[in-house]
């Protein structure tokens, strides 16, 4: 299992931390905690309110609507900035394929995270661009 | 400090010592309140096991820390309802639970009366009382020492032989420091290695850390020291914004103050890269995180309140999937590894199960608040699931069900103390009724399959409102139903009253 070491590493790996210099990346491993999710564990759920942000380091996490998989996210992929961003509960579940590894941020840590850290908030919006060129994809 | 690193058995010297190694149907490891909390819910359901610890006596991580000596969760001594009643102990934090009264209340008992948190020798003394009151037995100063399968369960391997048991429950606590891999961190003292206060007196400390150990030791000091400097690479979080005991105490305030009117406490937001030994202490060189810029100090003494972790032994190498940097055993909502089946958690490790996490508020399992309402819902899914035994469920009348599921959500300690984790469950059966499962984990309720049925919990949002949460599971499908707030916390009002009625009408 990763220890301080590996996780600065694997963050380092990552699109939405590449601009993070070293002790940024230190920054967001005490920022954010980290939680592992066992196959078939739900992570987000339709329509429950309170969800926070997670970030994929490890596995993979199937994204359901009213019980059909639409997609999958894999290492890298973020979820929950959604209903973090507007306030309002997910509008699909998203369950772990497989042994699945997570960064996680409550909602109102995430505002000011993403103001600290601007290269993120970029980052993070070309995702988005990409989820909404193919956006046929999650319908 | 390891569990049980003063090991021994001398408090035993001389005694017949219980739970001589055999067979077990269940075996408990560790002496700490989590321990010895399931072990007293274990003895009222009848099921036969044994409690095995490395130390000399009980108490666990309270024989020594918290390092200055007075804890940071309250024992109310004047509580709005009396220890007989089962909402007292959201007044009482500190307080193993018990049914009978002789055992009830005893940290306020032990307590002068001029504090609302208890020292932490009044928590030893109570500790103590409840094991002579409660007639657990611990086999002391058998230290456990490896780890197999077995047929029909685990082979527990000890410093007294071998252990055979269907159930191992680990309760070995947050108990080992850790330090994270910074050069030069083998010179720092970790926080269980603190010194007297006096011996930092006129100094210029440099605490690594900014959580409520590093804060703890701040508050302590204050008197003391000449500065104190506090680096870690993220700000400060406070529990009166994160809603919840993942931030740092109010009670460990007085150093943010002190730092905030500029008065010889710094907080400083950066990674710590290199700590040098100097002539006269230590030098560390850290690197900005939320401000930018290289920042080298010189200080008279450091040290690192950097954590805990959970000593899992030789667990790893049965596949025990871990988290949060290694540090915590991942686990199912009733503290079994997710991993190795078979394999549970009791006390301060429960952690590993962390719940739905709603509004960012984790499960209390790190704390004797929370984990003492585990053991006894880990007891009871021990017993149906493992045992055989069928705890009679009490069946209600549909009239009682708003009025009962309101009053737990306005007081029921289990709910309060483990908010969005613990629910108050009744079950809908056309032939049986209404039925009263008890408190279950929100995360099972939620996530396994089962019959028509609602969950009460109480939640807390983002604003720091608090709410009554229902559950509501119909034909498989679970919907959730926030109740109001309440500016006084009594959700028995005609409103909570009328929209509970309208969310259950179906159901039931």
């Amino acid at each position: 299992m990763p220890g301080r070491e590996e996780l600065l590493n694997t963050l380092a790996g990552l699109a939405l931390f590449a601009d993070l210099s070293r002790p940024q990346l230190e920054e967001v491993v005490h920022t954010f905690e980290e939680e592992v999710f066992a196959e078939g564990q739900r992570i987000l759920r339709q329509g429950f309110s309170g969800s926070n942000l997670y970030i994929i380091l490890e596995g993979d996490a199937g994204v359901v609507i009213d019980g059909v998989q639409r997609t999958t996210l894999g290492k890298g992929d973020f979820f929950g900035e959604v209903s973090v961003l507007l306030g309002e509960p997910p509008t699909a579940d998203v369950v772990a394929l497989r042994v699945l590894r997570c960064l996680v941020l409550p909602a109102t840590d995430v505002p000011p995270f993403l103001l600290r850290h601007p290269q993120v908030t970029l980052r993070m919006l070309m995702a988005e661009a990409r989820r909404l060129r193919s956006t046929t994809l999650w319908r | 400090m390891a569990v049980g690193a003063r090991g021994g058995a001398s408090a035993q010297a001389g005694e017949r010592r219980p739970f001589p190694p055999g067979n077990y149907p269940v075996v408990i490891v560790g002496s700490g309140p989590g321990g010895l909390q399931l072990s007293y819910f274990l003895t009222r359901l009848g099921i036969r096991h044994a409690v095995l610890s490395a130390d000399d006596r009980p108490g666990g991580m309270f024989r020594d820390f918290p390092i200055y000596q007075r804890l940071n969760t309250w024992s109310k001594p004047h509580a709005p309802v009396g220890p007989e009643s089962r909402h007292y102990a959201w007044y009482d934090w500190n307080t193993l639970l018990a049914d009978e009264p002789a055992h009830q209340a005893l940290v306020p008992e032990f307590m002068k009366g001029d504090s609302y948190f208890p020292t932490r020798a009044e928590m030893e003394a109570s500790l103590e009382a409840f094991v002579a009151r409660a007639s657990v037995a611990v086999r002391y100063g058998c230290r456990w020492e490896g780890t197999a399968r077995a047929e029909d369960g685990f082979l527990l391997r000890t410093s007294d032989g071998e252990y055979r048991c269907r159930v191992p429950v680990f309760a070995v606590g947050m108990a080992e420091p850790w330090k994270p891999a910074i050069p030069g961190i083998e010179h720092v003292p970790h926080y269980a290695e603190a010194l007297p206060s006096q011996a930092y007196a006129g100094k210029r400390l440099l605490i690594l850390g900014k959580r409520t150990s590093a804060f703890e030791i701040a508050d302590a000091l204050l008197p003391f020291c000449r500065e104190i400097l506090l680096v870690s690479p993220r700000p400060v979080l406070l529990a009166i914004h994160t809603h919840s005991t993942a931030g740092v105490r109010a009670r460990y305030l007085l150093p943010y103050e002190d730092h905030i009117l500029g008065g010889g406490v710094f907080m400083l937001d950066g990674a710590t890269s290199a700590i040098e030994r100097t002539a006269r202490g230590f030098r560390v060189t850290a690197t900005g995180t939320t401000k930018p810029g290289t920042f080298v100090f010189d200080a008279d003494a450091m040290i690192a309140a950097t954590g805990w972790t959970s000593p899992l032994g030789d667990l790893r190498a049965l596949g025990l999937a871990t988290f949060a940097q290694d540090r915590l055993p991942a686990l199912t909502p009733f503290w079994e590894s997710t991993t190795v089946q078979g394999v549970y958690f009791a006390g301060a490790a429960g952690q590993g199960a962390v719940g739905l996490r709603k509004h960012g508020v984790p499960s209390n399992s790190g704390g004797l608040g929370g984990f003492r309402h585990n053991a006894r819902v880990l007891a009871r899914h021990l017993a149906e699931t493992y045992f055989g035994l069928s705890i009679p469920r009490p069946v209600l009348e549909p009239a009682e069900v708003v009025p009962y599921l309101l009053s737990e959500t306005s007081r029921a300690a289990e709910l309060w103390n483990q908010r969005s984790y613990l629910a108050r469950v009744l079950t809908v059966d056309r032939s049986r009724g209404i039925i009263d499962e008890g408190i279950l984990p929100l995360q099972y309720f939620v996530d396994a399959p089962g019959p028509d049925a609602v969950a009460a919990v109480l939640e807390t949002d983002q604003a720091g409102d608090h709410h009554p949460a229902i559950y509501v599971r119909r034909d498989g499908r679970v919907t959730e139903h926030v109740l109001p707030g309440d500016p006084l916390l009594t959700f028995e009002t005609g409103e909570h009253r009328t929209q509970l009625a309208s969310i259950l009408a179906e159901l039931l």
